[in-house]
């Protein structure tokens, strides 16, 4: 079958990143021809700034070589702009006449720089700052000249500012509004930020208007003239006062235009056959300028040109991150305030430090940061989100860090750690490794890193401190997903909640069912997502799902915990952490027929078997006659007990039974992620109960129970759900609190993090203070329970997973 | 010298699944697709030498169970950015039966 022709007008950031998202999803469905008005394969624009301050050349900005295009068969026009579209006969012509026909068009021109309609604009030596070009332009002028101005106190023109500042010019910033970077800054801000500059050595002229730009006799700008008749000198003349979406060849074609190429959510123009993206467009009134939001497009419009069609564009929140090596400034939202908004602000003039949220009906809304910016991507991720923050609203401005958040108290912001500082202590990745990751190989999401890096990738521990070393280093490029439209994984455009309402609503019963339903864009998806969806088919329908093992993570398969050698361990279950001398005598039977090389007792108060090859895992477990213990599972682990009033003088409560009666109750479950009990008999709390996903504290009158702790990766103290007189009780609250988590937190989120996303007053109106919802959920999990089997007994055993093949 | 060695059915494969054969140049993982494919591979991660045949299978890879690299059962290659090989054998299926082949 012939392919599709898909033509690209213009080789930037958003287009090229358009190619890359449609050639994951399709490969093969077109032959792509790209026209690029540059002689420079695409490059990252965004890092011109740097390359202007000669901190990096431009070999070092460069995203996609000549050799991708090759790799990926895209017929690729460099130094040659298209003039004319045929829409009729659907062709491209190119200033030099080269001409391409295509089935889909894609135009990507992005913008150009607004130059001042003053008298004088013409002259050499007036430029804007939007490609190598003017860098280049600007490099070759800072090493012959002296005198440089800039009109425009935005974030282009401060970087260009303090670009040709340290090539050694004398620079003025010419700005017209009474502070700079007003669509970014409050007046305190800015200031701090002047401040700073000038130590620098940039000159500020603000609320000056200029009147015309004067030329000596070669026809090159010497001066620049303002309209209150003051004049100074300007050997090089850089306009950075806004960017104008480059719309010429759309409205030459009579595309519809209107600031902007005009797009509806898929990124369509108003002609079918043609989408844009970029700064060209013009989404629901609003033209972007910044990175992010462009990859949001990218990844909208390759959906569609895959014909796909299930993702829209819905516009952006954007952020702000002034690449001015030494100074640290962010701002996102609307900064600015309302009428209907609050603000909290901190402002420390002396210490250099500026830090307004603005707030409206308990959500953030906006932020500026100037001198600590270390929180930035983390309020920027809450305006994203459009979470509440009533709970943590009285300490929000002290940072994440202050929340116990990030595992990392009291690091030193990200900016500030040296390149050697170790981030991922799993697996062992340095900050200049990851910094170093992200420039030369052009990443921009976490996912990138991680791929690349293995930073963070392991026990996730470290996404905070990596996702702020990637928004530190990309400046506005960096967008940080929404947790609230994350989809499950790449196979699918859905979310975790959209699948698991899919699966109740429509009674999906089986993986490949809910795949089919969900359109998922992998024949039988990944390591990733097969596991959530077997637990979550298996949570919605316990008694009508077949359980799929091989969607199993091998520990849950083989009913062990593989170790790094192959073997396996084994952990019976002894419930309430009771045993006796007959289970302990089998239990040094096994070790010794076995020959089992090391014996241990776990963090769990359980005994642990280590090297048991897998194929000698059946007849281990007939012969210790015990049943599994799930010590490998997204299952109930244990319940952690201390002694209790049966013989503890402190003891108030029976520990030990009550935590006996709660291993027998929920074992056998499968939950999102594992999940630890703890009970003590007296506030001494000698079991640990506040840091179990669910402790129990005998008191005098009754029982305590707390909820989320977490003593891993995320220590994390439990918070209090109810105090409860009777065991009956303790039984029902904390069967009801399991089965919210089970059905509402998304796979491998512990409780602390679904806790954390929900809310716990959440948790509370649902298990405390409404008995219908708590009973209900209470019968919904000895539902689930009811007749699950022990797994290492003889007949739920699949022999075939354990015997090996000979030749 | 190299044979076709005759070591399973199809049906002894789970789709989706894998066995590991033993032979005498250590442990092979037998892969079977949701297409009924079957390929092999030496039973050894190129990164810390993790048990392939563990892993969980989808399309035409393998997801090793130690750390999670991505390796594709036709060559044994590590899915990129990732970089390493696991030795590939030759297989071959006729009438549902699964041949390697294999030095004696």
């Amino acid at each position: 079958m012939q392919k599709m022709k898909l033509v690209m007008v213009g080789n930037g950031m958003a287009g090229v990143r358009t190619l890359e998202e449609l050639l994951k999803l399709e490969p093969d469905l077109y032959d792509i021809t790209v026209f690029g008005s540059e002689p420079y394969p695409n490059y990252n624009r965004i890092m011109l700034s740097p390359v202007l301050a000669g901190e990096q050349g431009i070999e070092d900005i460069i995203l996609n070589d000549l050799d991708w295009y090759r790799e990926n068969l895209i017929t690729l026009h460099l130094n040659k702009k298209v003039v004319r579209i045929d829409r009729k006969n659907k062709v491209v012509y190119a200033e030099d006449g080269t001409e391409a026909e295509y089935d889909r068009l894609l135009l990507a021109t992005g913008s150009n720089p607004f130059m001042l309609p003053v008298p004088g604009k013409e002259l050499a030596g007036v430029i804007g700052y939007r490609d190598i070009q003017d860098t280049n332009a600007m490099i070759d002028a800072a090493a012959k000249y002296r005198h440089a101005v800039v009109i425009g106190g935005g974030l282009l023109g401060l970087e260009a500012a303090n670009g040709l500042a340290l090539r050694g010019m004398d620079v003025t910033v010419v700005h017209i509004m009474p502070w700079l970077m007003e669509r970014q800054l409050d007046q305190s801000s800015a200031r701090m930020l002047q401040r700073s500059l000038e130590a620098k050595g940039l000159k500020f002229l603000l609320q000056k208007n200029t009147q015309e730009l004067v030329g000596d006799a070669a026809g090159r700008v010497k001066a620049i003239r303002f309209k209150d008749g003051t004049e100074m000198p300007a050997d090089l003349l850089v306009m950075a006062v806004g960017i104008r979406p480059n719309t010429a060849l759309a409205e030459s074609a009579g595309i519809h235009c209107n600031k902007g190429i005009v797009v509806n959510d898929t990124m369509q123009t108003y002609d079918p056959s043609i989408y844009a993206v970029g700064e060209c467009v013009s989404h629901r009134g609003t033209a972007y300028g910044l990175v992010a939001p462009l990859f949001d497009m990218a990844k909208v419009c390759a959906n569609h040109l895959a014909r796909m069609g299930i993702a829209r564009y819905q516009g952006s929140v954007t952020s702000t991150k002034l690449k001015v090596t030494g100074i640290d400034l962010f701002s996102a939202g609307n900064f600015a305030g309302t009428e209907e908004t609050d603000e909290i602000l901190m402002h420390d003039a002396a210490g250099g430090v500026y830090k307004k949220l603005v707030l409206k009906e308990d959500k953030l809304v906006g932020a500026v940061m100037y001198g600590d910016t270390k929180d930035g991507s983390w309020y920027f991720q809450m305006i994203r989100d459009g979470k509440n923050v009533a709970d943590i609203r009285d300490h929000l401005m002290f940072g994440q860090s202050h929340l116990g958040n990030s595992g990392h108290q009291g690091q030193s912001s990200a900016a500030a750690m040296p390149d050697s500082m170790e981030v991922c202590g799993c697996n062992g990745v340095c900050k200049g490794t990851i910094v170093k990751s992200i420039k030369e190989k052009g990443l921009f999401t976490l996912e990138d890193v991680r791929k690349h890096t293995k930073a963070s990738a392991s026990c996730g521990s470290c996404t905070g401190l990596v996702e702020q070393i990637l928004a530190s280093t990309l400046g506005g490029a960096y967008a940080p997903q929404a947790a609230a439209v994350k989809p499950m994984c790449g196979c699918t455009e859905h979310t975790h909640e959209e699948v698991r309402r899919a699966i109740r609503m429509e009674k999906l019963l089986s993986i490949p069912q809910a795949m089919q339903f969900l359109n998922w864009s992998t024949p039988n998806g990944c390591a990733t997502c097969r596991p959530a969806l077997n637990y979550y088919l298996l949570c919605a329908w316990p008694h009508e799902v077949q359980d799929d093992p091989q969607s199993r993570f091998i520990n849950e398969r083989a009913h062990g915990n593989i170790q790094k050698d192959g073997t396996f361990s084994v952990v019976p279950r002894m419930h309430g952490g009771i045993t006796t001398p007959a289970q302990l005598r089998r239990i040094a039977d096994v070790a010794e027929k076995y020959k089992v090389p090391t014996v241990k007792v776990t963090g769990g108060q359980r005994i642990d078997l280590f090297g048991i090859k897998k194929e000698d895992l059946p007849s281990v477990w007939a012969d210790l006659g015990m049943s599994s213990g799930y010590a490998y599972g997204k299952a109930l682990r244990t319940v952690k007990t201390c002694v209790g009033s049966e013989w503890c003088r402190f003891g108030v409560q029976d520990s030990t039974q009550m935590g006996i009666d709660l291993e027998y109750a929920l074992d056998r479950m499968w939950t999102p992620h594992k999940f630890k009990l703890a009970v003590s008999g007296c506030p001494r709390n000698c079991a640990e109960a506040a840091i179990k996903d669910v402790g129990i504290i005998g008191v005098e009158s009754g029982w305590e129970i707390y909820v989320a702790g977490n003593g891993g990766i995320k220590t994390e103290v439990a918070q209090f759900l109810v105090k409860v007189k009777t065991r009956e009780e303790v039984l029902e609250y904390t069967l009801a609190f399991t089965q919210l988590y089970r059905e509402e937190a998304r796979y491998l989120d512990r409780t602390v993090h679904y806790v954390e996303r929900v809310g716990i007053d959440y948790i509370k109106q649902q298990v405390v203070d409404d008995a219908d919802k708590r009973k209900a959920l209470h019968q919904r999990l000895l539902y689930a329970l009811q007749g699950a089997g022990n797994p290492w007994a003889k007949e739920n055993i699949n022999a075939r997973e354990f015997a090996p093949l000979t030749i | 010298m190299n044979n076709w060695k005759h070591v399973a059915t199809l049906e002894e494969i789970p789709p989706l699944g894998s066995r590991v054969v033993q032979s005498a140049q250590g442990d092979i993982a037998l892969f079977r697709t949701a297409e009924n494919e079957v390929f092999a591979l030496l039973d050894k991660c190129p990164h810390k030498g993790g048990h392939l045949s563990q892993g969980i299978v989808f399309g035409k890879k393998v997801a090793c169970p130690m750390h999670n690299w991505h390796i594709n059962l036709a060559d044994g290659n590590a899915v990129a950015p990732d970089a390493g090989c696991a030795r590939a054998y030759p297989v071959k299926l006729e009438r549902g039966q699964v041949y390697l082949l294999i030095a004696e």
